[in-house]
């Protein structure tokens, strides 16, 4: 917190004694072997719940328990918010290749709008749930509401907690503190949002696109 | 020391000083709240997990005098399926896991001779999440009732809904959210582990030249790293069947009961590799120590752990024989299960192989590890037994599986860790335990822990099920059980004996010397205790037991010739005053107890449904994690 040096142009601050960062056995950086963990951690996390998902999909219609996924879901529209999804992850990249270039206006730019294209998307799930729960379908009602609305609530939940990283990093960019020399705490935070972009595939695939009654 | 510095303070440019400065003790209460040191971290967990060792301990020594005779009185059921829950989940997850995260961390940046682990912060941010997580568990016990489900917590006695609940009270829910906290410690520290044994070993120390101890401690991270999020999944879909009417497991919406127990195994056959594995760890390093010789086939033990490992995630559903999982899957979880008593084997044969012509001292640190290979080996056999299906089916939840585990658990992992205790207290502490009082120690829990456990074996066989808090008299029970119960007291009796030891030999103990057992690796090359810095000068590895090869060297017909000791061997001084100030080390902060104190406080908020009290746990652990990682982990020196 007792951050002395202020950067106040755009162009990197020279930092006096900042500490080399560490050769590494690997040669890969501490923090990025970290998140590659932490993803590989997490991708067993999603798969229990695809799995659970996978497991109980048509029992509804077996044990005649109310809305099934045909007359719910609405392919159109989450077709657009995940392509909107996917789209920021495209804009994540071109976020870490300008703070690496040293240009920090277009970093600002290209984060916030990978931020509000998840927030877009993340607008689209809570319409889609109001929606689907005004329909009656909810929690409880049956293993399709349940299995649909925990496996794309975490997902919901993991872009939301990106957002607010993503957030963060474009306020530390603005008070000057987030300079070429820290480019790799974007590149963490991109490795994440892709990772949140790529589980969205598979869940948009397991729950939208395999057809189902 | 602090004068001098307070004086010098004095006369630099006025620093703002404010609640969020950097915390500047070094020593005192303060100082071990926001140490970064791995060591002391290390201290934190291990006293912690003990003192939880003696809370389940004395929770077993209950179920013990109930069961003693039969129509026991001592307890009433509900109370007995409280304590046995607790018993299990604070062995487990408070005492077990905790313990090797302790090993881990005092030994694992020593062993590859790095100055800290690669995440310091992240790791004290793992021990107050433990902390944490084990006092939420036991805040249970006066806040609406402790988790009675079993540690296991089969659905849908679990998860079925408060209102028409099998389970009254808020214990399940406890016991669902604390384990998903504590799941979370757990994946912190192992991603540290890892990161920390593949990126910060010393120049020269290859892979295959890491000690046993820290080859085994990376399976066990990546094991961790694995099994947490399937059981996190699991107790994502009990609380959230109890509280928010889910169906997961409920079979009239079509859930399946059998979808939980496949994901909690998926989790905890590995949880039983990730606890057993340390003491493998612990025991590969303690006896070439005490046999003078190195590990007999070093590189296979090395592959048989990692195959232990990998074999781990295909036998989970030897669990579950009698849920009707069907004659293939049967015959395949068999075999798969068979298989583990391969690599398991071979570590058994190159540790007695190790032994072996050894020049063997029986110090208190090579019983215990003798100890462990012996109980370990009945308790592996036992294991083999179950895996045969009609023979599982025979035992399925009778005391036979309960003894079964006992030996591996406490007749392997307890015994490993209390060898390790008495192998590394010198290192930690600066001072020796008593020989004297060691073998007491190892001698009657010897005596107390075959007496426990060995009468349940037959008992098993004669049909007495587990988890149950009575017995009828005229089942022959009595005599076996009270013999078990004198057991288990004798236990207690020699854990009094280990902590008599400790305080002891805190109080007035005998100083160690820097090298008291001769040994072969890097934490002896340093002062005992290590200073902050662990290594004045970071150690260049030429061989795999390092530490051996500084101190002898062999002659032409291969006898062990004791080296001078030279500039690369000298132990620096304990207590350096001149003191390098050229380390940088990371500094203090209070930011990992901030950012964990989040999490048992949206804790409660689940389990009490004030979702106002979730979002102030959440923004505290957004203002922690916002702080601790904008600080620098080492502030600049003014």
């Amino acid at each position: 917190m007792a951050q002395t040096v202020v950067a106040t142009s755009e162009t990197d601050p020279v930092v006096p004694h900042t500490p080399q960062p560490l050769q590494t056995n690997t040669g890969v950086s501490n923090n990025k072997l970290a998140i590659w963990l932490f993803i590989s951690s997490e991708s067993l996390f999603f798969g229990a719940f695809i799995a659970t998902y996978f497991l109980y999909r048509g029992r509804d219609a077996q044990f005649l328990k109310g809305p099934t996924p045909s007359s719910t879901l609405n392919i159109p529209f989450t077709s657009v918010t995940s392509f909107v999804l996917l789209m920021s992850s495209l804009t994540m990249v071109l976020a870490l290749a300008a703070i690496r270039r040293g240009d920090h206006r277009r970093f600002r730019i290209w984060i916030l709008a990978t931020a509000i294209f998840g927030m877009t998307f993340i607008s689209g799930q809570v319409y889609e749930f109001t929606e689907f729960y005004r329909e009656g379908v909810h929690l409880g009602t049956n293993l399709f509401g349940t299995t649909f609305f925990v496996l794309t609530g975490l997902h919901g939940a993991h872009v939301t907690i990106g957002i607010v990283w993503l957030l963060t990093l474009y306020g530390r960019s603005m008070q000057g503190k987030l300079g070429t020399d820290k480019s790799e705490a974007v590149e963490i935070a991109g490795l994440y949002w892709h990772f949140v972009d790529v589980v969205w595939i598979f869940i948009f695939t397991a729950v939208y696109l395999i057809p189902q009654h | 020391m602090t004068t001098v510095e307070d004086a010098s303070a004095l006369f630099q440019a006025p620093v703002k000083r404010s609640i969020l400065d950097r915390p500047r003790a070094t020593t005192g209460a303060w100082s071990w709240v926001t140490t970064v040191d791995h060591k002391k971290i290390a201290i934190m967990y291990g006293t912690t997990a003990m003192f939880f060792f003696l809370v389940g301990g004395i929770e077993a020594l209950m179920l013990r005098i109930q069961l003693a005779q039969p129509n026991g009185t001592f307890l009433s059921a509900a109370r007995y399926n409280e304590f046995f829950t607790m018993h299990g989940t604070t062995m487990i997850f408070l005492m077990g896991m905790p313990l090797a995260a302790a090993f881990g961390n005092y030994f694992i940046p020593l062993m590859i001779g790095a100055r800290d682990v690669a995440f310091p912060r992240l790791n004290m941010f793992g021990f107050w999440v433990f902390l944490f997580g084990g006092i939420f568990l036991y805040s249970s016990f006066v806040l609406g009732g402790a988790p009675d489900g079993g540690w296991f917590g089969y659905a849908p006695l679990t998860s079925t809904p408060l209102s028409q609940g099998f389970l009254p009270g808020r214990g399940a829910d406890f016991w669902a959210v604390g384990l998903i906290m504590l799941g979370i410690g757990s994946v912190a520290t192992a991603i540290n582990f890892i990161v920390t044994a593949l990126n910060m070993r010393a120049p020269g120390m290859t892979m295959m030249k890491m000690p046993v101890f820290v080859w085994m401690m990376i399976v066990v991270a990546f094991l961790t790293l694995f099994a947490m999020p399937p059981l996190t999944a699991a107790l994502i879909q009990v609380f959230m069947d109890r509280n928010f009417h889910t169906n997961f497991f409920n079979a009239a919406a079509g859930g399946d009961p059998l979808l939980y127990q496949n994901l909690f195994w998926i989790f905890g056959h590995p949880e039983v590799y990730i606890l057993i594995l340390p003491g493998m760890a612990m025991v590969s390093e303690i006896l070439p120590v005490f046999s003078r010789k190195p590990l007999f086939g070093y590189s296979v033990v090395v592959f048989s752990g990692i195959a232990i490992g990998l074999l781990g995630w295909g036998v989970w559903a030897h669990h579950m024989f009698v849920s009707g999982i069907g004659p293939v899957a049967q015959a395949a979880f068999s075999l798969s299960t068979m298989l583990i008593a391969i690599p398991t084997g071979v570590k058994i044969f190159n540790w007695l192989a190790t032994v072996w012509g050894g020049k063997v001292r029986l110090a208190t640190p090579m019983l215990f590890a003798l100890g462990f290979i012996a109980q370990f080996t009945i308790g592996g056999l036992s294991g083999v037994m179950n895996s045969i299906v009609p023979s599982d089916t025979q035992q399925n939840d009778t005391y036979f599986v309960v003894a079964h585990f006992h030996y591996v658990l406490f007749g392997g992992l307890v015994f490993a860790i209390f060898g390790a205790i008495y192998y590394w207290f010198p290192k930690i502490s600066g001072k020796m335990l008593s020989e004297y009082m060691g073998k007491w120690n190892f001698w009657l829990m010897v005596v107390g822990f075959n007496l426990t456990f060995f009468p349940m074996h037959f008992l098993g066989f004669e049909g007495e099920p587990r988890r149950t808090y009575t017995y009828p008299s005229g089942m022959g029970w009595g005599t076996l059980n009270l013999m078990s119960t004198i057991g288990a007291f004798i236990i207690a009796v020699s854990v009094l004996v280990f902590l008599v030891n400790v305080i002891f030999t805190i109080r007035r103990g005998e100083l160690a010397p820097e090298d008291p057992w001769d040994a072969r690796t890097l934490e002896w090359l340093t002062s005992s205790p290590p200073p902050p810095y662990n290594f004045a000068e970071v150690p260049i590895v030429e061989a795999r037991d390092e530490f051996w090869h500084r101190k002898y060297t062999e002659d032409d017909e291969g006898r062990l010739v004791k080296l001078a000791p030279s500039a690369a061997s000298t132990i620096p001084a304990r207590r350096d005053p001149n003191e390098p100030h050229h380390i940088h080390m990371p500094s203090p902060s209070y930011w990992p107890f901030v950012l964990a104190l989040g999490l048992p406080i949206m804790g409660y908020g689940f389990v009490f449904k004030l979702y106002w009290l979730i979002g102030i746990g959440a923004l505290i652990t957004f203002f922690g994690l916002n702080a601790l990682t904008t600080e620098p982990a080492t502030e600049e020196s003014h």
